[in-house]
């Protein structure tokens, strides 16, 4: 899951300054979640739209927005509104707005930030707790990321910052590192400390080429790819 | 003799900070080193301190190296990538720099720039191995060195009164084994608790340096014991600087001059170097402003 903000309506409204007519896509997904894509807050934001002026053609809800088969479909069910409408802002992650970005021929407008991929990598909300390295070091450091619990992503141990087992960047933040040692510490395993894990290895984080060639990715990669720019 | 020769000699060694202005106005930083000459055996120049933007560490010890004074170049992984940092490393030993210092460095948002990117692609210990690799001849990735810069003289840093303090303890010997040669302290203001710190570290085989941050004022010490990682200034110390700032006040009521506040600091430091010193390889001084005060600590404290 995709964690997103509303962006302020000041912004939005600087999106669409020359437009008047705006269609405007929720999704039901993450955003959604977050409440900045639900129904009630579309209702909010298209209530806003109206009273700066803007008339909205029409509004789909997507299951999944990131999804771009399914959101295609919805747009089609909704095509004399997306036709008629200057420009479309669509309130879903980044990745949504391209996708729509990639379904219509029409200017599109976020309406929200997306945050962070926040710990919804599975159901554990709340923080973020996996940056996907590619080499996962839990193993080393008693089962909490050194990468997402540390301001810093540091793997060595903790840098000179953590004071009463704060982080320096935030004192309503725990200092990660102070969780990995207490954790170790408890399982009898602090020595683990002394080991020196090979450097972080940023390419790691690329997709390996057996996972490009799976069925899941050729699915993905037989959808129409024009509006991105790819062959 | 170098900072090196001075730590090898076995003789209790001195080092002091300075730092970088912010601005191209270099006479300042230039006097402060000045100053020390003769006096320290090497000069610690600050890498962006307090993550906040000036000169850099590189040019100004550049810039001490052709006056012939000894630099300690401090680098922190904060601003820079490892291709830039082994860069540095290299561009340093070209211009005549020996001693380095390997620090992770403050994060973005306590400087002055909180907006912007933190790197920390290498922290303390992997920019030592780095470091390290570099005078073996072969850099992060294993491609070999036309030339390495093998008379790289690096050192780290370490938190003696740090809470928990095993996972400093960890580090630091981690730090040595990734080519540490030379260690210097966070400001330490307890013998005490620093002779027992040593005890604990007594099989780490290189020089440690106790740091001394000079004590401006009591507000200050009690700035630092709320706000500062890993330091602590004992109550009786706050008293004695506090007690100078009123007998300050009360002259000044009367209309005299008076700097009894500059004067018990220096006391303060002297006594600290004179106490610090007979449990490891010497003091490493951060005045942090008060540079032109080093030279009087130093006589304070018969050196
Ligand atoms: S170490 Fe890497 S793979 Fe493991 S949880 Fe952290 S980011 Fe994810
Ligand atoms: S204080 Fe702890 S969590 Fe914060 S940057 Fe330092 S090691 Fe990481």
């Amino acid at each position: 899951m995709i964690a997103s903000e509303r962006k302020p309506t000041e912004e939005i409204l600087g999106y669409l300054e020359a437009e008047k007519k705006v269609f405007v896509v929720a999704c039901d997904g993450c955003s959604a979640g977050c409440g900045v894509s639900d129904p009630e807050h579309t209702a909010e934001m298209v209530k806003e739209l109206e009273a700066n002026g803007k008339s909205v053609t029409g509004t789909a809800r997507v299951e999944m927005t990131c999804n771009r088969g399914l959101t295609a479909l919805v747009l089609t069910q909704h095509l004399a509104d997306v036709d008629s409408a200057d420009g479309i802002l669509v309130l879903a992650c980044g990745a949504g707005v391209q996708s729509v970005a990639a379904a219509v021929e029409k200017p599109v407008h976020p309406g929200t930030n997306s945050v962070y991929v926040g710990g919804f990598q599975g159901l554990w909300r709340s923080e973020p707790r996996c940056a996907e390295c590619g080499n996962c070091m839990l193993d080393y450091t008693g089962g909490i990321c050194p990468y997402t619990a540390c301001s810093k992503s540091l793997l060595y141990g903790s840098c000179g910052g953590p004071k009463d087992g704060k982080c320096e960047v935030d004192d309503s933040v725990e200092c990660g590192w102070m969780r990995i040692y207490e954790r170790l510490a408890a399982l009898g395993r602090a020595d683990r400390l002394q080991e020196m894990p090979p450097l972080r290895n940023f390419q790691n984080m690329l997709p390996v080429g057996d996972k490009r060639r799976g069925s899941l990715w050729a699915l993905e990669l037989a959808e129409p790819e024009k509006a991105e720019g790819k062959d | 003799m170098t900072f090196r020769e001075a730590l090898e000699s076995q003789d209790s060694t001195i080092t002091c900070e300075v730092a970088p202005p912010k601005g191209v106005n270099m006479e300042h930083v230039l006097e402060e080193a000045e100053l020390l000459r003769g006096r320290v055996a090497g000069l610690n120049v600050t890498d962006l301190q307090a993550a906040s933007m000036r000169v850099s560490s590189l040019a100004t010890c550049t810039l001490l190296e052709q006056k012939g004074l000894e630099p300690i170049l401090q680098m922190v992984c904060r601003d820079r990538n490892r291709l830039a940092l082994q860069s540095e490393l290299l561009s340093a030993y070209v211009l005549g720099i020996r001693n380095v210092l390997c620090l992770t460095g403050d994060h973005v948002v306590l400087g002055d720039h909180p907006e912007s990117k933190p790197v920390f692609d290498l922290d303390s210990v992997s920019l030592l191995q780095a470091a390290q690799g570099l005078i073996e001849g072969r850099d992060l990735s294993g491609n070999e060195l036309a030339g390495p810069p093998e008379d790289l003289f690096l050192g780290a840093i370490v938190t003696p009164r740090a809470d928990p303090v095993e996972p400093q303890i960890y580090k630091l010997h981690n730090k040595v084994r990734a080519g540490a040669r030379f260690i210097q302290t966070q400001a330490m203001y307890d013998a005490d608790t620093f002779a027992k710190f040593m005890e604990r570290v007594a099989d780490v085989d290189v020089p440690i340096l106790a740091g001394i941050v000079l004590l401006k004022s009591a507000g200050m010490a009690r700035y630092m014991n709320a706000n500062v990682a890993g330091v602590f200034v004992p109550d009786s110390l706050i008293r004695e600087m506090s007690a100078a700032g009123e007998k300050d006040r009360s002259a000044r009521a009367e209309g005299k001059k008076a700097d009894f506040r500059t004067k018990t600091s220096i006391e303060i430091a002297a006594r600290l170097i004179r106490d610090l010193r007979p449990h490891c390889a010497g003091v490493h001084l951060m005045p942090l402003g008060w540079g032109h005060h080093v030279p009087a600590v130093l006589e304070a404290a018969g050196l």
